[in-house]
């Protein structure tokens, strides 16, 4: 699975410090950088996540698509060290810059990696919330909403007494629009809209930088989703958290994610603002995937979809993974495997021979870049595409 | 006895049941599995030759097999006739096991009781397997009323106490304890309607997937549908339910003959041997505190064996319905060399660098 | 309460059935082993032509009365309390089973709680620290769950009893001192009684805990997995906490499996009174079946029955209790 001079681009120069790229419109929260997963150990081990590199921009909403089984919840969680055994972190490191201290003293960055528990549990929650697919699952169906809100914030903030936690957890249920006497419900007493709210609601407790959000409304009914996400965008507007918005769904991550990154068979193939991807796919695989879900507005497109399945972990095709689904693979894509490189003149990148050397990319993907004729500032937030610029 | 109730409480759906593709029930292939097989394996072949291969007949007394104790104060010197007492053998060449205060071969009574001991289990747990497939499978596909009316029947008969109402039974059927079908007919009366409870929430599961729902909509009928795409699926828990009824009627069969209620082999009808008769009598004659081990330990640890080997065999279908139960698959040794637990912190994931995977990676990132 | 009530419901109708299968079996069963039962009773002496017509009149035996009739009879019996004669202990069954029970409930509540906190609490650690050296456990648990309940007492005498020849530090026979003490309320005969009860509690510990090891243990593992308690260590909760998450649901498939459990604790019983003969139901039913004495037979397996009904209502009103999605239903 090695991957010579993959991360060629992220050497140890590019180690930036927090903060050290404000000219740029670049603040990193968290920095994931090769990281490699395995699930299982030895011979038979999957690859689940192989040499992903992914930054975070502070207040910044991140999109990472791919078909279930590309290994993006995977990469998510293993990178705040919450992946379930038999998962096995194998390489790579996650930088966490915390905020400025009110001094304007940049304040240590920690590599969750390296982390031990201790360290872990300060930041996990005050720093870094996850919202997951099924509230149902992840709320503690014994307890009442009102008494596990009491137990976090006992937990992060002793301080607090017990009244005070009971009116801020009435605020934060107010906050995602539920009255505060609903702190007396059960889990199962709710609908699953609700539910999800009141998680978002004790995501929003601690106030934390980064959220992520994996499948946070696949489970719910489209109405619901919608007006849960647009009031999560609006509460990220207000209160600047950064998210990590984990979706098979493109089409969600058009509308409300800044930029967007595509998975496939454990690695990144393309990476671009969000509108660009949208508009002028680069990748074999990102073109399919638009092609999935019937476009709301704008021009008529072939439902083509994507031929074949997502490839086994255990036994991945020689070169690009997804060369035999792909209608426009040429020989070389079976043969090595493409890296993500910046794309000339763009913010963004892609993993894919047709956009290499000689090679001539279909028309498909190769229409206009809204971001290049209007550049947006602070596109993707990623080192190596800011070097490209 | 008691038992592992988790199995069977646990109906997750076989992951093939999703699919519609019945799997056949593949046993993972842990040291647990193979120890729990090899115990049956050898208990199942004494059963079927152990009357065979025992040195003597289980009835035979023999006076030379006793050590005769002159009781204190008789015989010679004295004015009452000798009289003597008999002191059981203790394990030898001629008597592996030893022999019973009544002069008879500890060794071939064990070999030959194993037979209707393992025989009552078997039989009990495939008349109780086959009640709870027909009152659980049918409860929970038809629903409604019938569900309601069988449900309230196994419930009744669970909430009913199992032993005492087997004792009440043999003591007024005496006749029942001599007879392998009777007594195993009697025990799987007392003992179908856990595994039928367990069936019912596992059909009523099943009955709403597709395919059982594609085969309803193409005017397959009850009975097919049950047996072909249902029963397949179950399969798993029938299994585990039929382990399990095993084991709780080789216990009730041993605790009936032990209170005397399935007759002695000298009685008539006579009774048959099996362990439990063999604790009987070691029991009446005091053999703990006389020091007999040989004759009171083999056949209870026989019980204890055979029903560790069936929870052994339980744990691989355990395992197989719910992979969640499973180890990870990493050895001691390589935990060790890798540094990490064999088992990770949940919220901790480990961290293993290796170089063989991340050559470059781990070379463009050292400073 | 709905949920209650259905319970409630069934074990009625459970009782209903034991109380008419110990109605019917003296009268139905070919070849009528009462006969002898009651000629014995007789010719013993112990019994009086009074005494033979109260058996007969509970058993259905020579009685020319209808079925019906008799069984109207029966039910009315049970209501006052009146479960017949007993010949072998010349006294009335009601009284005898009065006297028996306390030993009999005192030994199963105390055995039983202790074995299923600490078999619970052992499973719990068991399932947390998976992959460690804790996992012998697993296979001598499940030896333990194989043995017989009475084997396991033998074992026990051997090892520990007076009667047995190794470490003689607890008696083994009886309830107390019979030879030593006298009952009431004296310490030395509660101190007596304390002793005397170690080793039965002992064996029905140690053989109903494997079960309950291994029950706690496999729900907790399949617990462990679920989303909230990962969310809990996404919460920074202390470790303690996250390990309560998960205990407090494993426990609820545990406490409602309590019911199967406990009539095989009181099967187990029953025969681990009589290695001790201690003077609980399940000793006496031994003797009552010895002595051919149907009525106290079956006047002990009604009660017997009903016991296991009340514990079964027991645990499910503690299942409401710590359920809330059952509470909401009930």
């Amino acid at each position: 699975m090695s991957l010579p001079g993959a991360s060629a681009m992220t050497s140890p120069g590019s180690l930036a410090a927090p903060g050290a790229a404000p000219d740029r419109g670049v603040d990193p929260v968290l920095e994931i950088r090769g990281l490699c997963v395995d699930y299982g150990f030895g011979d038979d081990a999957a690859h689940a996540v192989a040499d992903c590199d992914l930054t975070l921009g502070r207040g910044r909403v991140l999109g990472l698509a791919g078909e279930s089984g590309s290994g993006k919840s995977t990469l998510a969680m293993a990178a705040i060290r919450l992946l379930r055994s038999p998962g096995v972190i194998t390489g790579g490191e996650v930088l966490f810059h915390p905020r400025p201290a009110s001094d304007g003293e940049p304040a240590t960055t920690l590599d969750l990696l390296a982390a031990g528990e201790q360290e872990l549990r300060a930041i996990r929650w005050s720093e870094i919330a996850i919202v997951l697919q099924s509230a149902l699952n992840a709320l503690n169906p014994v307890s009442t909403i009102g008494a596990q809100f009491d137990e976090l914030l006992a937990t992060h903030r002793p301080g607090l007494g017990r009244a005070s936690r009971r009116d801020r957890a009435g605020d934060l249920l107010e906050l995602v629009g539920m009255t505060p006497d609903r702190l007396r419900s059960y889990p199962h007493e709710m609908s699953g809209g609700m539910r999800q709210r009141a998680m978002i609601a004790m995501a929003l407790a601690l106030d934390p930088q980064v959220m992520i959000l994996d499948e946070p409304t696949t489970a719910l009914d489209v109405v619901t989703q919608r007006e849960i996400l647009e009031e999560l965008m609006g509460l990220r507007d207000r209160l600047g958290f950064a998210a990590l918005f984990i979706t098979h769904d493109l089409s969600l991550l058009v509308e409300f994610a800044d930029d967007i990154a595509v998975m496939y068979a454990g690695r990144l193939m393309e990476r671009a603002p969000a509108a660009s991807l949208f508009r002028s796919p680069r990748l074999p695989y990102t073109y399919g995937l638009l092609h999935c879900f019937p476009p709301m507005h704008g021009e008529r497109h072939r439902m083509d979809g994507i031929p074949g399945s997502p490839p086994d972990l255990r036994d991945l095709p020689p070169g690009c993974a997804f060369h035999p689904r792909c209608q426009w693979a040429i020989p070389r894509c079976r043969q090595d495997v493409p890296k993500l490189e910046p794309l000339t003149g763009s913010h963004r990148e892609v993993a894919c021979w047709l956009h290499r050397d000689n090679a001539t990319a279909p028309p498909e993907l190769m229409r206009p870049d809204p971001a290049v004729a209007q550049p947006r500032t602070a596109a993707v937030s990623d080192t190596s595409a800011e070097r490209a610029v | 006895m008691a038992l592992n109730t988790t199995i069977l409480s646990e109906p997750n759906p076989p992951a093939g049941a999703a699919a519609g593709t019945p799997r056949a029930l593949r046993l993972p292939r842990s040291p647990k599995v193979i120890a729990g097989l090899v115990i049956l394996v050898v208990f199942a072949v004494v059963a079927v030759i152990g009357a065979w291969i025992a040195p003597y007949s289980p009835n035979l007394t023999n006076e030379s097999w006793v050590q005769h104790v002159l009781v204190a104060g008789t015989g010679p010197g004295t004015h009452i006739k000798a009289d003597y007492y008999p002191l059981p053998l203790p394990p030898s060449g001629a008597h592996w096991l030893g022999t019973t205060v009544f002069a008879q071969d500890v060794w071939s009574q064990l070999l030959v009781s194993t037979q209707a001991t393992v025989a009552v289990g078997l039989l009990a747990a495939a008349i109780s397997t086959a009640l709870s497939i027909i009152v659980g499978v049918t409860a929970g596909y038809l629903g409604g009323g019938a569900d309601e009316g069988l449900s309230l029947v196994g419930n009744v008969f669970l909430a009913i106490p199992g032993l005492p109402l087997l004792i009440v039974l043999a003591d007024y059927v005496p006749a029942a304890g001599t007879s392998i079908f009777l007594v195993s007919l009697i025990i799987a009366i007392t003992a179908w309607a856990y595994s039928s409870r367990v069936l019912r929430a596992q059909t009523l599961s099943l009955r709403n997937r597709d395919f059982v729902e594609a085969a309803r909509v193409s005017g397959e009928g009850r009975v097919r549908i049950i047996i072909v795409e249902i029963l397949p699926n179950l399969i798993p828990i029938v299994a585990a339910s039929f382990l399990f009824t095993t084991l709780y009627a080789i216990g009730a069969y041993v605790a009936i003959s032990f209170l005397g209620l399935a007759g002695s082999p000298t009685s008539s009808p006579p009774g048959l041997w099996n362990w439990g008769y063999m604790l009987r009598e070691t029991f009446a004659n005091d053999a703990v505190r006389g020091g007999w081990w040989w004759w009171w330990a083999p056949p209870g640890l026989c019980i204890a064996l055979l029903g560790t080997g069936l929870a052994l065999l339980n744990f691989g279908i355990d395992e197989f319905v719910n992979p969640r139960l499973r180890v990870a698959g990493l050895s001691r040794k390589a935990a060790r060399r890798l540094g990490i637990s064999r088992r990770p912190k949940l919220g901790l994931t480990p961290v293993v660098r290796r170089n063989v995977i991340n050559v470059t990676s781990a070379e463009s990132r050292t400073p | 309460m709905r949920a209650l009530l259905r319970r409630l419901g069934v074990y009625l109708l459970a009782a209903w059935v034991a109380i008419t299968v110990s109605f019917l079996l003296p009268r139905a069963v070919p070849g009528n082993p009462v006969a002898g039962a009651i000629a014995r009773a007789q010719s013993s002496g112990i019994c009086n032509s009074f005494c033979v017509k109260a058996i007969e009149e509970q058993l259905g035996f020579n009685v020319h009365t209808s079925l019906w009739v008799q069984y109207v009879q029966y039910l009315g019996n049970l209501v006052h309390g009146n479960l017949g004669f007993s010949w072998s202990e010349n006294a009335q069954v009601t009284s005898l089973i009065v006297s028996y029970l306390p030993w009999t409930l005192g030994l199963l509540g105390v055995a039983t709680i202790m074995s299923f906190v600490v078999g619970t609490l052992i499973g719990v650690v068991m399932a947390w620290r998976r992959g460690s050296w804790l996992d012998w456990l697993m296979p001598a648990a499940t030896f333990f769950q194989a043995i017989p309940y009475f084997f396991l007492a033998l074992v026990l005498v051997l090892i520990f009893g007076e009667t047995g020849s190794l470490l003689k530090w607890f008696p083994s026979l009886y309830g107390f001192d019979i030879y030593g003490v006298d009952p009431g309320m004296n310490l030395p005969y509660i101190a007596s009684i304390l002793g005397h009860a170690v080793l039965p509690a002992l064996t029905v510990i140690l053989a109903s805990m494997g079960g309950f090891i291994l029950s706690m243990r496999n729900q907790m593992v399949t617990t462990m997995d679920e989303d909230f308690v990962l969310v809990a260590r996404a919460k920074g909760l202390r470790t303690g906490k996250v390990v309560w998450y998960a205990a407090r649901n494993a426990l609820l498939p545990c406490v409602s499996n309590f019911s199967v459990a406990i009539s095989i604790v009181v099967a187990g019983q029953i025969l681990v009174e009589i290695v001790f003969n201690y003077p609980g139901i399940g000793y006496h039913l031994y003797g009552a079946l010895g002595a051919l004495d149907y009525t106290l037979v079956q006047g002990i397996f009604v009660v017997i029955t009903l016991v296991v009904l009340a514990a079964n209502l027991l645990a499910d009103v503690v299942y409401v209790l710590i359920d809330p999605r059952a509470r909401q239903e009930a």
